[in-house]
């Protein structure tokens, strides 16, 4: 049985339909990236994924319950997007408020503001917080009680490289215990690298959920070559490649990635002429731009 | 039960923090002695203790003010955690919404109970100072102190519904304050309209009454004048407030938090985070 199931769920507000029928499953130890632009129907659907906001039509499954049901809600954690907690309240004092909902000793607060690299900040008011310590003390509340199911929204926004580094690497080790995650996020490289899956939501619809291998190979995005010249050799070498020439050095190809190895002889036939090389496979941004427009047209 | 405690913690905090705790009980106080030190005068000539008279003067002061301090303590709690993000969050967590608005009630109570306990105990001790008597008058002002508190715990429910039904801080305190001014002084002056017009017909006998009982406001300050006579004899309005039996308006003082809560509790329910 899978963490979380989705089958056909739909959500209309007035004649707006927010969400059509969307499906997709997210299993134990499993870490799903929700993209979308702004408007797609990501907070829409992790809204009714915690019951907050119940869908029209279809089916929810949180571990076999319902969403919003003691069940459910005993076993996942969420992290709202731009949460601000009181300012007046410690980190401490929050994250005991929240050990206190989840029915955990409150002792267990100084450990979970540690894990998220709080420590040396719990006693003092969230008023004084940076945005990104602000965002760990929402990360902090969503690790307590080892949930089965993680439903984060823009979950590393604020937060520095190195604190991003730190908060994967927490998401590693729950999905490791076997908890499900699903996350959205703008920064596309990100979480490139560091998710299992990838489900693209456009105007309310999964336009695409495979593994970042599989939505390259459906998305058939050409693979750039970029072909640093000697100078003064910019011209022949764009002649002999048949390509577009960029500025004085550099001389820009695209080509499928079967021809790929084909045009890689042709460019390091050329000797001397040729300085240094780059090749650039299509990035998610590319995938995810592809998909998108698709689903637009 | 683990809502509760958590909300009614946090919200004590909160409340300390920003001053809320600090303020309320020092223009309690401060208008406690004030009051007493300004009715010092009139004791000899009515006959009754200094304390009795302080009593009656605070019950007209606790009208005003005690439904003015709840309505200010609570219409942040719905409202400001729509807006900050945090009820998604803890509506997501395994605890029910009553539960958390009941930790927020005792919190807001128990603060405003601190408040006057500290006010009314101000006033106690500068009546006994004036007045070796003063101890005749502490049964009136314990029961203003309890029917007080409840009057509180009345508003603060009416605080809670209108924060409820706003999406945003700033409306629900303008709602509070409306409701303010219509429950505390608007209410009153169309009574009193309506009675001038009537001239003693059926509206002053039977329904008037009523409607002065229905409001929390004017029922706790019938039963405070009424349930003492030094006090009624003190205000001058021994008359008005025997015409209403005592027991009714102290159920409705009674009848009034459980109700604003439950409606409160009812709204609550149906807010989308």
């Amino acid at each position: 049985m899978d963490n979380l199931v989705l089958e056909n769920v739909c959500k209309n507000f007035g004649g707006f339909a927010a969400l059509r029928n969307v499906s997709f499953t997210v299993g134990a130890g499993q870490k799903v990236a929700l993209l979308g632009h702004n408007g797609a129907g990501k907070t829409t659907l992790m809204k009714a994924i915690l019951g907050l906001q119940p869908a029209d039509s279809g089916r929810i499954a949180v571990m076999g319950a319902a969403p919003g049901s003691l069940r459910a809600r005993r076993q996942v954690a969420c992290l709202p997007e731009n949460v601000a907690f009181h300012s007046a309240l410690t980190g401490r004092e929050q994250i005991r408020l929240y050990l206190r909902l989840r029915g955990q000793p409150v002792k267990l607060a100084d450990e979970l503001l540690e894990r998220v690299g709080l420590g040396p900040a719990a006693n003092r008011r969230i008023g004084t917080y940076s945005k990104g310590m602000r965002q760990k003390v929402g990360l902090a509340q969503a690790l307590i009680g080892s949930p089965r199911l993680m439903i984060l929204d823009e979950p590393t926004s604020g937060l520095d490289p190195v604190s991003r580094r730190e908060f994967y690497a927490i998401l590693d080790e729950l999905a490791g215990q076997g908890t499900a995650i699903l996350l959205s996020s703008h920064a596309l490289t990100e979480v490139e690298a560091r998710t299992d899956r990838i489900v693209i939501l456009s105007r309310g619809q999964v336009v695409a959920d495979d593994t970042l291998a599989g939505l390259r190979a459906a998305a058939g995005l050409p693979t750039r070559i970029q072909v640093a010249a000697r100078p003064g050799a910019a011209d022949e070498v764009a002649r002999a490649l048949q390509a577009g020439r960029r500025n004085g050095v550099m001389v820009d190809l695209t080509c499928s990635p079967e021809d790929k190895l084909e045009r890689l002889r042709e460019i390091t036939a050329l000797g001397a002429k040729v300085r240094d090389l780059d090749v650039v496979p299509p990035s998610l941004d590319d995938i995810y731009e592809h998909f998108s427009r698709r689903a637009e047209e | 039960m683990n809502g509760v405690i958590g909300y009614a913690d946090a919200e004590f905090r909160i409340a300390l923090r920003n001053r809320w705790i600090l303020i309320l009980t020092v223009t309690m106080a401060l208008f406690a002695l004030v009051l007493t030190l300004a009715g010092s005068g009139p004791t000899g000539t009515l006959g009754a203790d200094q304390l009795s008279v302080t009593v009656a003067s605070l019950t007209g002061l606790a009208v005003y003010l005690v439904p003015l301090m709840a309505l200010l303590v609570s219409f942040d709690a719905v409202a400001g955690e729509v807006e900050r993000g945090t009820l998604a969050l803890t509506l997501a967590y395994p605890v029910s919404r009553w539960s958390v608005l009941l930790g927020k009630f005792m919190a807001h109570v128990g603060i405003l109970a601190l408040a006057l306990l500290v006010g009314y105990g101000v006033a106690a001790v500068t009546a006994f100072a004036l007045d070796e008597g003063a101890g005749r008058g502490l049964v009136a002002l314990g029961r203003l102190y309890w029917s007080s508190v409840l009057l509180g715990a009345g508003f603060v429910g009416l605080g809670y519904l209108a924060s409820g039904l706003s999406r945003r801080p700033a409306t629900a305190a303008g709602l509070v304050i409306g409701l303010w001014l219509v429950a505390i002084v608007l209410y009153d002056l169309g009574l009193l309209a309506a009675i001038v017009a009537d001239d003693g017909g059926t509206f002053t006998e039977r329904l008037f009454p009523w409607l002065l009982i229905g409001n929390p406001a004017d029922a706790f300050r019938l039963f405070n004048l009424a349930a003492s006579e030094a006090t009624a004899a003190a205000s001058g309005v021994a008359g008005a407030a025997n015409a209403i039996m005592p027991a009714q308006a102290l159920a409705s003082i009674l009848v009034w938090p459980l109700f604003a809560f439950g409606l409160a509790a009812w709204r609550f329910r149906r807010v989308v985070p």
